[in-house]
């Protein structure tokens, strides 16, 4: 009987091999690992946004009942623990390097925003050091807090680090200022718009948590922690806090319940645990409860615009001028300077030939928890911008809103297209997303909708986002030239075991994104393994080689391309394997999905005959050739990917309540080559929840004292299944041109173009009350009070 | 959480003996005790597990009234036949609370003991003029609900069911918080036995009764009676959810809405 076997590779929806444990409840994430004698601590946190620390007495924590260690920032500083790193410096306009004010594990004299840690205790139950931690007496100077940007700039305003003037981190630009004014000189309409981009809180499933072991006999560390990027965790721990050799410090990543940016970083807990493993010589865990995953996880977005295009009669861009400031927090995260920088400014480009372009940012420091990437990061910011933009302009000039994208387009025959704000776009085909999206949303037949909806009382309006994006990150030389500490390569390994079942060991990491099936495929479809049999190993510093981890949507570009690297070596190594044992030359052999064989002839060698003589050989060039069948592959990306697409939202309110709902939602998407379809779906499903989200339900607020009023999920308004609408996800492909896969990256752009397109639906909704514009998020109280001005406008 | 006593007795009066003791707290499904333990907000002595206790189960009808035992979980009521024979809006109030754990775990007793501002069934209560039993006595809804988490339960005193006579008509109408998705302004309108009422929740500090609506319902039972009276935001809650303004106008939205639902 001859069995065909399903076909696993390259754009097939092969079911993820991960959900059998996942939806059974049996991943193993890091705080199921407990360990012999293990600790628990618990971390005292400032309830202060601002407070210089008086002394801290730690005697009647330190004996209660369980009690093993009580530590603060006095202890680490005396172990020479340092601080935790910044991965990326920004320059200011004058070419001055950006304020870096250290950021302690623990907190040394002051305290800089709620949440902020300042002890902890170690004691034999969680409970017993939570007790403990309550019992911490800390004698607290309350400061004034700088809430806001606003506040934090304004004279006189509180200095949240002794010698960072005005709580500016830096004063950064980019672009010809002088031909941008230029072209604003001749300009025919200028449309200026203000905008909010909300602070958002990340809130993954899973808590961060950390579990730190030492052992005595080997002087051996390991952290297990829930990170997307391990190596980046054990690269910058162990260099910069904890000083341990990295061969003497090993970190592992199990299964992540996701992480959209907020598990990239070098957390304290994670320094916390180690060294108090070290000091106590017993594993210590903690695990975040979900009030404090509110207040010590990054946040993100949280900027504040000033945006003007100038345009000429015909509706062509001729520039665009934008001041930005951007909320760091009261530290610096990991990777937050290059947010509202190099993975911002770059991207107002976007879809257009915009000829010139100046974008100023202002980074500033206030009393609230450090602000970093989140999915998306810095492009969400731009194509909200952008989108919002390009809508005001099209009311403006009179120009019909798809009418004056169109105009602006980067012509599909146009790439490689350089901008004007650093990028080079290798590729894409703007109008045919557009066109897709148009025809898939029924755009032209909206308005008998709208009359519809109006029978029944609702408000119904439609808006699209034409947006684009930069991932894959990152080609190392520029991300180096541009500040980044790093570079941003990734690292494959393909073990061909004997019997010929493969495990690929890669520097990215799995939290929800599909890897294990995803890269299956990329094997399967290459050396025409089955999916089965191929394992995905990651996440653990002593297994892999080295890796960067996964964000910016880098996975199969960068992870990928590395993996493909590696095969062709597995592939050159088997031909010449092959060649010795069909006795044929090594230009003769071919391979195919698993087959070697002598060119025009029938004489083949399957993959399992060259693994099984590459390990356990009778007959082998043992002389020439170096046995086994493993290869490394080091990928650094020649260029950012570039996907793209069209979002088109449709919303109906209800001019009662002022609630909206998303009735339908339209994703047609550029992300290049298409592995898995499926998973990609699932991708732009997740990334649009998160931008209808961000769109219309969360919001982080602080008050004046810097206190979190949506510290929690009675006030943080998290998406839910009924927020949502059915999303029709639709890809059009143009293929990168600079990674041997063809593949752009989906993880983001669902977060990345939806928020503009929803947006500009209820601004569509709300024509008839003259709205130019609303900031995000468009909650039912904010919508009736546009409604209820606008009447009260109209009745006046 | 901190260390606790537990009890669970299978009498009231048993109850009652350990709730003498100041620092007692009755628990019933725990939906919203056990979350405050959890963080810590509550330091009680001891839970005194009210779930044992038989004579505080179960639904039925007596005479011109539904009688609901107070350890009743929300989803028995909206799946109660003689529920929603009877006073359907009560089902229906009763299958829109919170989510389906929520539902599965909340009792009555628990949620009228506990006058959250933004809880729904105090509005059922004061709406149809229902009657509360307690260990001691029976209590007129309009004398129940004293202010934001505070009724006339005395300490040692324990709710055992509440009664509810059977309108003619009624109907519920709320506006959720977008977060939490408790009540932001819901409104409670029946008519019958106990005349026209009109009860506000979510709005305000306390559930509270509409007189001018009810005067105008009582006149003209009609959603176009309400729509022109405007609720003063005076005393209204005011967070970053929405103004009291804001929720002065949904009380007459949501007013409208529940009298076009009662029919
Ligand atoms: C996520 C979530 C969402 C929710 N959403 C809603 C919502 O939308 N609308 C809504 O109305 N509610 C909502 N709730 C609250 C839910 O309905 C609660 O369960 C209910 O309010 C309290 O009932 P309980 O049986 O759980 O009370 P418990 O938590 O057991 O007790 C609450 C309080 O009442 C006291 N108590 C309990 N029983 C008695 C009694 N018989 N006599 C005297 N005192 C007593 C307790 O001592 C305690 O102080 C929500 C809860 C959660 C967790």
């Amino acid at each position: 009987m001859n069995v065909v076997a399903p076909f696993e590779g390259i754009g097939a929806s092969v079911r993820r091999k991960e959900d059998f444990r996942f939806l059974q409840g049996r991943g193993a994430y890091t705080d199921d690992f407990n360990r012999q004698g293990q600790l628990h601590a618990w971390i005292l946190r400032s309830p202060h946004a601002h407070a210089r620390i008086r002394a801290v007495d730690t005697a009647k924590a330190a004996a209660m009942p369980g009690v093993v260690a009580v530590f603060t920032g006095a202890d680490m500083a005396r172990d020479n623990v340092g601080g935790l790193p910044c991965g990326w410096q920004i320059h200011n306009k004058d070419g001055s390097p950006m304020a870096e004010p250290p950021h302690p594990v623990l907190a040394q004299e002051k305290v800089r925003h709620v949440g902020d840690p300042v002890a902890v205790a170690i004691a034999a139950t969680r409970e017993q050091a939570r007790d403990a931690a309550e019992a911490i007496v800390v004698d607290y100077e309350v400061l004034p807090a700088a809430a806001t940007m606003e506040a934090a700039q304004k004279p006189g305003a509180p200095v949240i680090h002794d010698g960072v003037p005005n709580n500016l981190c830096y004063d950064w630009h980019i672009g010809d200022k002088a031909a941008v004014d230029a072209a604003f000189a001749g300009a025919k309409h200028v449309v200026t718009l203000d905008l909010v981009n909300n602070r958002l809180i990340p809130n993954a499933m899973e808590p961060r948590a950390a579990l730190g072991e030492y052992d005595r006999t080997t002087g051996e560390y390991t952290l297990t922690t829930t990170s997307q990027n391990p190596h980046v965790i054990r690269l910058l721990m162990g260099a910069n806090v904890l000083h341990i050799p990295e061969s003497k410090l090993r970190v592992v990543a199990p299964d992540v319940g996701g992480g959209f940016g907020s598990k990239i970083y070098h957390y304290a807990e994670e320094a916390i645990v180690t060294w108090a493993a070290g000091k106590l010589a017993r594993p210590v865990k903690w695990t975040a409860d979900r009030s404090e995953s509110f207040m010590s996880d990054a946040h993100g977005r949280d900027h504040v615009s000033h945006a003007e295009l100038a345009l000429d009669g015909n509706g062509k861009i001729l520039g665009l001028r934008v001041s930005t400031q951007a909320n760091m927090g009261a530290y610096l995260s990991t990777f937050a300077p290059c947010v509202p920088t190099y993975l911002y400014a770059t991207l107002l480009a976007g879809v257009y030939t915009t000829p010139v372009i100046y974008c100023e940012v202002k980074a500033v420091f206030t009393n609230t928890v450090p602000v970093d990437a989140y999915r998306g990061a810095g492009r969400p910011e731009a194509t909200f911008l952008l989108e919002r933009l390009m809508d005001v302009a099209a009311q403006e000039t009179g120009i019909d809103r798809i009418e004056l994208r169109r105009r602006n387009f980067i012509p599909t025959d146009a790439f490689p297209y350089q901008t004007p704000v650093a990028l080079q776009y290798d590729s894409g085909n703007y109008h045919a997303t557009l066109d897709q999206a148009l025809a898939a949303a029924d755009w032209a037949g909206f308005e008998a909708r709208r009359a519809e909806a109006a029978k029944r009382g609702k408000l119904r309006g439609i808006g699209c986002s034409t947006y684009l994006e930069a991932c894959g990150i990152a080609p190392s030389a520029v991300v180096g030239s541009l500040g980044a500490r790093a570079g941003l390569y990734e690292v494959g390994t393909i073990r061909v075991h004997p019997t010929g079942s493969v495990t690929v060991l890669t520097g990215a990491h799995s939290h929800g994104q599909g890897h294990e099936t995803t890269f299956a495929q990329l094997v399967a479809d290459k050396l025409g393994v089955p999916v089965a049999q191929v394992d995905i190993v990651h996440g653990d510093t002593a297994k892999v080689p080295f890796g960067m981890g996964t964000y910016g949507s880098r996975s199969l570009a960068v992870g990928g391309s590395a993996m493909m690297k590696a095969m062709d070596k597995i592939i050159a190594k088997g031909k010449r394997i092959a060649a010795h044992l069909m006795e044929a030359s090594v230009d003769d052999i071919e391979f195919d999905r698993g087959t070697f064989r002598v060119a025009g002839t029938d004489r083949t060698k399957s993959l399992v005959d060259i693994s099984v003589a590459a390990y356990v050989p009778h007959n082998y060039p043992i002389e020439e050739l170096e046995p086994g069948l493993e290869e490394t592959a080091f990928y650094d990306p020649k260029n950012f990917t570039y996907p793209g697409g069209c979002h088109i939202a449709e919303v109906e309110i209800d001019p009662e309540t002022g609630k909206v709902a998303v009735v339908n939602f339209t994703a047609v998407d550029d992300v290049g080559r298409v592995i898995n379809p499926m998973i990609v779906e699932g991708q732009v499903q997740g990334g649009v929840a998160q931008g209808i989200g961000q769109a219309l339900l969360e919001s982080c607020v602080y008050d004046a004292n810097g206190q979190l009023l949506s510290g929690s999920m009675m006030d943080y308004t998290m998406p839910r299944a009924d927020d949502l609408p059915p999303v029709g996800v639709a890809t059009h492909t143009t293929l990168c041109t600079h990674n041997p896969l063809g593949v752009k990256g989906c993880g983001e752009v669902g977060a990345i173009g939806s928020p503009p397109a929803v947006i500009n639906a209820v601004v569509d909704a709300l024509r008839d009350y003259g709205v130019r514009t609303l900031d995000m998020p468009a909650t039912p109280a904010k919508i009736w009070q546009i409604i209820n001005g606008g009447r009260r406008m109209a009745a006046e | 959480m901190y260390d606790f006593a537990y009890h669970k007795p299978s009498t009231v009066a048993d109850a009652v003996k350990l709730l003498a003791d100041p620092d007692a707290k009755a628990v019933s499904g725990g939906h919203t005790l056990i979350p405050a333990l959890k963080h810590r907000l509550n330091k009680p002595s001891a839970l005194v597990d009210l779930s044992g206790i038989a004579e505080m189960k179960g639904i039925r009808r007596a005479g011109n009234a539904i009688v609901i035992g107070a350890l009743t979980r929300h989803v028995e009521v909206a799946d109660s036949a003689e529920v929603k024979a009877a006073i359907p809006a009560l089902a229906y109030l009763a299958g829109h609370i919170g989510d389906v754990q929520v539902r599965n775990r909340g009792t009555i007793g628990g949620s009228v003991a506990n006058n959250d501002p933004a809880a729904d069934y105090p509005a059922a209560v004061l709406g149809l003029g229902a009657t509360v039993h307690t260990s001691k006595r029976k209590i007129a809804a309009d004398e129940f609900f004293l202010g934001m988490f505070t009724t006339a339960l005395e300490q040692d005193e324990i709710l055992t069911a509440v009664e509810f006579p059977i309108p003619e008509k009624a109907g519920y109408a709320k506006m959720k918080n977008p977060a939490s998705r408790y009540v932001m302004a819901g409104v409670f309108v029946s008519k019958g036995p106990m005349g026209v009422r009109v009860a506000v929740n979510g709005a305000g500090p306390c559930v509270f009764r509409q007189a001018e609506m009810e005067k105008a319902l009582a006149a003209n039972w009609s959603a176009d009676a309400v729509a022109g009276i405007r609720q003063s935001a005076e005393g209204l809650n005011s967070d970053i959810h929405g103004s009291a303004e804001y929720r002065a106008h949904l009380v007459t939205v949501m007013a409208k809405r529940a009298v076009a639902a009662a029919g």
